[in-house]
């Protein structure tokens, strides 16, 4: 079928497997920012940075540090990263929570924005005079290399691994929201924190833990993409930007939405991307030029090279038909 | 209240004072680029400051002015005040579909929309067929100003650019203080009791938005016009965060607080020396951290307090 639709079926699954990965950090990002904003009522902009944080940490932890101590044998691996990254940026989090953002609570929403828009500013800017801008090999560690053929496409393991370990990471966070009674009081803080500040739980400990939780997340994140994408300063903050489009489709309500919501758009960026949709248009419109010429803008918007939009306009037409968002519920 | 106007009118005299002497004092293309960007801050404190939306995607409508009337002043020969009226015109009515989409959401959504659709327009720039791509829209003729005064005499483009941030700001001004001023500041205040009131709020956002993002793409437009050179950097989500901290550092909701802001933002960036360049992401980020936490009233605002005790 797929030869059918003019591309082999190799490079469309390439393209959805790319996709799945790209809607797994979505899914992690966004899932991270949720959490925040329902307890802090803050958007976290400095997520991108933290998640840049986390894959320079692993790169340095692999590459650097062994140099810096002046002990050349002292290489922290891949999977140790994968634990103790989150726990540096998840402390670094607490840090700025405890110093910084606790003074904007009583205060509008907006700079809460606007301070941690200043922080990853400072911590970009940052990795940016020590490391450049050029991007950083991190190499695959060495149980994950290779792959799987799978028949109709080859599957690389690492790639895989991501898959899971993400999508993991998640629902481990959506069952302990959704199901303990540890999410039952998170959730009630997020109702109303007087209330439960009442009943003897140590909201202002919650509201700390909870950022820190988010930010390690998105650390976590930084150290999966570390081998797939290269390490590099502005790695965050484009994919932060299109995490913020995904926030406002799937609205943050609710949990499970901000997972299914950035899984969904990642393969709906890996469709666009394989050029598939353009190319059903034009068999579809083959036949006749002023159908085709009518098409031509809406064909536009399916090319490959649009896949870095087609998010945005995803999120145009959520906000006209479904303003709330997917998941999201009006005020 | 007498006095306080007396202020603002000494304000606005010393303001054109300075603007028309700082030629003489200081390299006028800096002068240029600091009124340039000075009026973009005020357009976008008449959204944030007066109407008390947050826009993160302000940068959208800068470069769209500036590469529509790039475009069309080295493509189709229109004169330079022509091109600053299509890079107006332009912006405004991005400025609206953009608005139109934004208002449906509030608050910190109202934020993230605004940055979204703003990078759109950065794609858009870098994919687009006349756009230059990476490099940018390059070799603007900077022209004959209706025809009769040559810009490329640094001295009438100084003042042309002058004048045309004057009127920018005194129409911001104006605005503000209409009776159209008074109904934004109360939806800034207390949006609830601004829509019982019978006002149409959502139509008031739309509007401020629109004239917002027409004024600036004036600045965008004049700004292609002194450097000659529409960029990439003019659309990316940096330059929507620096006419935040403009804003934020003169002063927020104050009518010179902008232009303050903007020229210290434009000297620093200018004038650190070499080597220190890199680490302005990293100044200008601590500005906000600062302001945020401390200094949430600008400069402007404190001196204001200040002047009222």
């Amino acid at each position: 079928m797929a030869e059918l639709l003019g591309i082999t079926p190799q490079a469309l699954f390439g393209q959805l497997l790319v996709g799945l990965i790209n809607g797994s950090f979505y899914a992690i990002l966004s899932l991270g920012l949720a959490i925040i904003f329902g307890l802090l009522n803050i958007i976290n902009f400095t997520h991108g940075a933290q998640y840049m944080m986390g894959a320079f940490i692993a790169w340095i932890g692999f590459y650097k540090l062994g140099e810096w101590v002046g002990n050349p044998d002292l290489v922290v691996n891949y999977w140790w990263s994968l634990l103790l990254a989150p726990l540096a940026v998840g402390a670094f989090g607490i840090l700025i929570e405890k110093t910084l953002l606790k003074r904007l609570y009583h205060l509008d929403h907006l700079y809460g924005l606007l301070l941690t828009f200043g922080i990853a500013l400072i911590c970009e800017g940052l990795f940016r005079t020590w490391f450049g801008i050029s991007g950083l090999r991190y190499d695959v560690p060495a149980q994950l290399t290779g792959g799987q053929n799978l028949g109709f496409m080859f599957m690389p393991n690492y790639r895989a691994w991501v898959v899971v370990a993400s999508l993991a990471v998640c629902f481990v966070t959506w069952f302990v929201i959704e199901r303990t009674k540890l999410g039952s009081y998170l959730r009630a803080g997020t109702e109303n924190p007087r209330l439960l500040q009442a009943f003897g739980i140590n909201v202002p400990l919650m509201i700390t833990l909870t950022y820190g939780y988010g930010v390690a997340l998105a650390a976590f994140a930084g150290v999966l993409a570390a081998p797939i994408f290269q390490v590099n300063p502005l790695m965050g903050s484009n994919l932060i930007i299109v995490v913020f489009a995904v926030v406002v489709i799937g609205g943050m309500g609710s949990i499970a939405g901000a997972i299914v919501t950035g899984v969904g758009l990642g393969l709906i960026e890996g469709v666009v991307k394989s050029g598939v949709i353009a190319t059903v248009i034009d068999k579809a419109t083959s036949g006749s030029p002023i159908v085709a010429q009518a098409i031509y803008p809406v064909k536009l918007l399916f090319q490959p090279e649009a896949s870095a939009v087609i998010i945005f306009v995803v999120m145009v037409i959520v906000l006209l038909v479904r303003p709330a968002g997917l998941f999201g519920r009006e005020k | 209240m007498n006095v306080r106007v007396n202020g603002t009118l000494l304000g606005i005299a010393l303001l054109l004072v300075v603007g028309l002497i700082a030629p003489l004092l200081v390299y006028p293309t800096f002068m240029m680029k600091v009124w340039c960007f000075a009026l973009f801050a005020c357009a976008f404190n008449l959204l944030l400051g007066y109407t008390g939306l947050l826009s993160f995607g302000h940068a959208a409508f800068l470069s769209v002015g500036g590469y529509l009337a790039g475009h069309a002043c080295k493509a189709w020969g229109f004169t330079p005040e022509l091109g600053i009226l299509l890079g107006t015109c332009a912006g405004g009515a991005v400025g609206y579909v953009f608005g139109w989409l934004a208002i449906r959401r509030s608050g910190i959504y109202f934020a993230m929309i605004t940055l979204a659709l703003s990078q759109m327009i950065y794609f858009v720039w870098l994919q687009a067929p006349f756009t230059g791509g990476e490099d940018g829209l390059q070799g603007v003729p900077r022209g004959r100003a209706f025809g009769l005064i040559d810009l490329d005499n640094i001295y009438a483009m100084y003042y042309f650019v002058f004048a045309v941030f004057m009127a920018g700001f005194l129409l911001i001004y104006r605005t503000i203080h209409s009776p159209f001023g008074q109904v934004l500041k109360s939806i800034r205040e207390n949006e609830p009791r601004a829509i019982s009131l019978g006002y149409d709020v959502d139509r008031f956002k739309v509007l401020a938005f629109t004239l917002s993002a027409a004024l600036s793409g004036t600045a965008g437009a004049t700004k292609t016009l002194v450097f000659q050179l529409a960029s990439l950097s003019d659309a990316h989500w940096h330059m929507s965060g620096e006419v935040v901290l403009m804003t934020l550092l003169g002063g927020l909701g104050t009518v010179f607080g902008p232009v303050v802001g903007a020229l210290l933002v434009i000297t620093l960036q200018n004038q650190l020396p070499q080597g220190v360049g890199a680490w302005v992401p990293v100044i200008m980020g601590s500005i906000f951290v600062v302001c945020v936490t401390a200094f949430r009233r600008g400069i402007v605002g404190e001196l204001q307090a200040l002047f009222r005790r």
